[in-house]
């Protein structure tokens, strides 16, 4: 019985690396919507096994936080904002796939030996858990650098943050404040973007990053 | 013992300092008409400073939230301070705003609600005794100061908000995964739930904890912390929102916010330095420090933008700060928390005049402001004097923090000290060339009055002159006790 929980938490957050490595070559807004909703899928699932393992009731209201918001509504949101700008077309990225790909495999096995060696004296539980955590952070960066579009690099943040809800669900009797407030902020944070998005659209008519570089201040 | 006079106040002073400027928050963004809401901006945060003020005199108990020591109470009167003058410079500042169109009386409600609302996130990050709460605190304070920096909704303003925004949530993301493992790390050592995530308590156990998780959850606190400390390489946003703000915020930013998040590291650092079996957390800080400050020095010279001209002088002092605390040590520490003090003054100080310049002069174009100490002689001496004492020359203030700074650093360890002192060399370069462009010569441009009130920057001034020829006795000790704190 042991064996099997450790199991399927392990199964769900290596689940979740993989959908980070789906994220990273979508080359399509609404594929990468899609997938991102799928990432908040898993990574729900993922918390409430933890609840169900750890005793831990909290941790069901973090899962259903995690399923409403980040796989039902902001996908749903930023699906509007797309269409209403009219950018769902290809994505640009920076560099390539295969080049990102190999990256990211580099980032997972980094994040591997770094935790897995530090965390030796933690549970098994939390220990792997960990290292999963990591791995789906340093993808999400990895994914914010190599995505130039605004909506991109939004859905790379936020599954850094999902990376971090997982990370949090899984060190064990944390306390509920740092997780609603972690749910709470991702909600301030997409606000936050979706004004200053509009504001952009309003501006510059384009959501691409690379057009608001133009002004330095000394590139004159 | 008789019961102190204070003792019959209301009100805890850590609760006030907290809830002044929450309920002004609140009230200025309901209210109209900009005269009355600047007036009470003003009030707001001069209620906040006295609040913080009785703090020395009547300390409450450590709660599990909240909690005083003689460390927090530093920044927390400097950043009330800073925050009160900031607002009574912001009063006069955005009359001019408004009335040449920049702002609109809606953008002026907003600007005043998220100036309280900053407050707020500030103290409650150096009050809390949670790093969790302290961390959703920095995180308020991010947010904040993003809609400050994008309410001018230009162009260059949009920019600067959104790379901020980015880097501040890619820094605060990185300081959350900290968080989490510092937690991860004590909790076999003090136990599941609350305690563990406690400063006093995790202080208290520091030499319990975990050491491998402890050196990972410290990378990261320093990597994510450091990002909004602005910390070379991570400093990228750093001159994009200084410079494309308004004024004000552009004080408050490097007066008090890069303060908070030094804080943050440094009371990571206190922890580090309690486990004899984790790395020392010292080289990774001086090491930081000293790259943002020589790299910071060269790039004052291409700066053609007044505004992130001293936003680069920022990241070289916020570098030469976190350089001292990384070399610890009484008097390293000792000298860091005055340079920390007189920094925050004087830059806030020349952020007021240089907010004056570019509303008379109707730019921020180094090369289009010449002449200043013959068109504006009171505005433009108050400039020299803040610039000359920001470069490090007797007899101010900052002269005697970073002497105190170098000639530790030689004792200690004489090769850091000489590239110490040849990146403060270049900066003073720097800085002396713009200044002596921008002060002297044939006036250019707009000749107009300034109609604006000096006190906010010639106080600032002032004080910092004082602190340069004669430091108070309790001063100095105040600050060395908190050197010793600090290890």
């Amino acid at each position: 019985m042991e064996r099997f929980v450790l199991d399927v938490a392990h199964l769900l957050a290596g689940g979740l690396v993989l959908v980070s490595f789906m994220l990273l070559y979508q080359d399509r807004m609404f594929a990468l919507l899609n997938v991102f909703a799928l990432h908040a899928v898993v990574l729900s699932l993922s918390v409430a096994w933890q609840a169900y393992i750890q005793k831990a009731p909290h941790l069901y209201i973090t899962a259903g936080i995690a399923m409403a918001l980040k796989a039902v509504i902001i996908p749903v949101a930023l699906h509007r904002v797309v269409v209403a700008l009219g950018i769902h077309r290809s994505i640009e990225t920076v560099g390539g796939i295969g080049p990102t790909m190999l990256a990211g495999i580099g980032l997972v096995a980094l994040s591997m030996v770094v935790m897995l060696r530090a965390a030796a004296a933690a549970d098994p539980l939390a220990r792997e858990d960990l290292a999963f955590a990591l791995s789906v952070v340093l993808l999400g960066l990895l994914m914010m650098v190599t995505r130039r579009n605004a909506v991109s690099q939004i859905v790379g943040f936020m599954s850094l943050e999902n990376g971090l809800i997982l990370a949090a669900a899984g060190a064990k009797g944390m306390p509920l404040v740092v997780e609603i407030s972690v749910a709470f902020s991702v909600l301030v944070a997409f606000i936050v973007i979706g004004v200053f998005l509009f504001r952009i659209r309003e501006r510059f008519d384009s959501v691409d990053v690379q057009a608001l570089d133009d002004f330095r201040g000394e590139r004159r | 013992m008789m019961p102190h006079v204070l003792t019959y106040l209301p009100f805890e002073p850590a609760i006030a300092v907290l809830l002044i400027p929450a309920c002004a928050a609140l009230l200025l963004a309901v209210l109209p008409g900009y005269r009355l809401t600047a007036y009470l901006n003003v009030l707001a945060t001069l209620a906040t400073l006295l609040a913080a003020l009785t703090l020395f005199i009547l300390r409450p108990e450590n709660g599990i939230y909240f909690f005083v020591d003689d460390l927090n109470i530093v920044f927390v009167v400097l950043g009330t301070f800073v925050g009160f003058t900031t607002s009574a410079f912001s009063a006069s500042y955005i009359g001019h705003e408004l009335e040449i169109g920049r702002l609109t009386p809606a953008n002026l409600r907003f600007y005043h609600a998220m100036y309280q609302a900053l407050m707020f996130a500030m103290n409650l990050a150096l009050l809390a005794n949670n790093i969790g709460l302290m961390w959703v605190a920095i995180e308020l304070a991010t947010l904040t100061t993003v809609l400050m920096v994008g309410i001018y909704r230009t162009h260059e303003a949009l920019e600067a908000a959104w790379k901020y925004f980015i880097l501040g949530s890619v820094g605060i993301a990185l300081a959350l995964f900290g968080t989490i493992l510092v937690y991860m790390a004590a909790r076999p050592a003090i136990g599941e739930g609350h305690d563990a995530m406690v400063w006093t308590a995790l202080m208290a156990k520091a030499g319990n904890l975990n050491p491998g998780l402890l050196n990972i959850a410290f990378i990261f606190l320093m990597l994510g912390y450091g990002t909004k400390v602005g910390l070379a390489p991570l400093h990228a946003w750093l001159p994009d929102a200084h410079a494309e703000g308004p004024t004000p915020v552009s004080a408050v930013l490097s007066g008090l916010l890069l303060n908070v998040a030094l804080y943050a590291v440094l009371r990571f650092k206190m922890l580090m330095a309690a486990n004899p079996a984790a790395i020392a957390p010292g080289p990774l800080m001086a090491t930081l420090g000293l790259l943002s400050l020589v790299f910071a020095g060269f790039m004052l010279y291409r700066r053609r933008d007044i505004k992130r001209m001293f936003a680069y002088s920022s990241i070289e002092h916020m570098g030469l700060i976190t350089f001292a605390f990384g070399m610890g040590g009484p008097l390293a520490n000792f000298a860091a928390l005055l340079h920390m003090t007189m920094h925050s003054l004087t830059k806030s100080a020349i952020f007021f005049a240089v907010g004056h310049v570019a509303q008379v002069k109707g730019t921020q174009k180094v090369a289009e402001i010449r002449g200043l100490t013959e068109s504006h002689p009171l505005l433009g001496w108050g400039l020299v004097t803040g610039v000359v004492a920001i470069a490090g020359l007797p007899p101010l203030g900052i002269f005697m923090s970073e002497f105190l700074i170098v000639s530790s650093t030689f004792a200690r360890s004489p090769l850091l000290a000489v590239v110490l002192v040849l990146g403060l060399l270049v900066a003073l370069g720097a800085l002396m060339l713009r200044l002596s462009d921008i002060a002297f010569g044939k006036p250019t441009g707009s000749l107009a009055k300034v109609e604006a009130s000096y006190v906010p920057l010639f106080s600032h001034l002032a004080l910092v002159l004082g602190a340069g020829i004669y430091l108070p006795g309790p001063l100095v000790a105040w600050f060395q006790n908190v050197a010793r704190l600090l290890g």
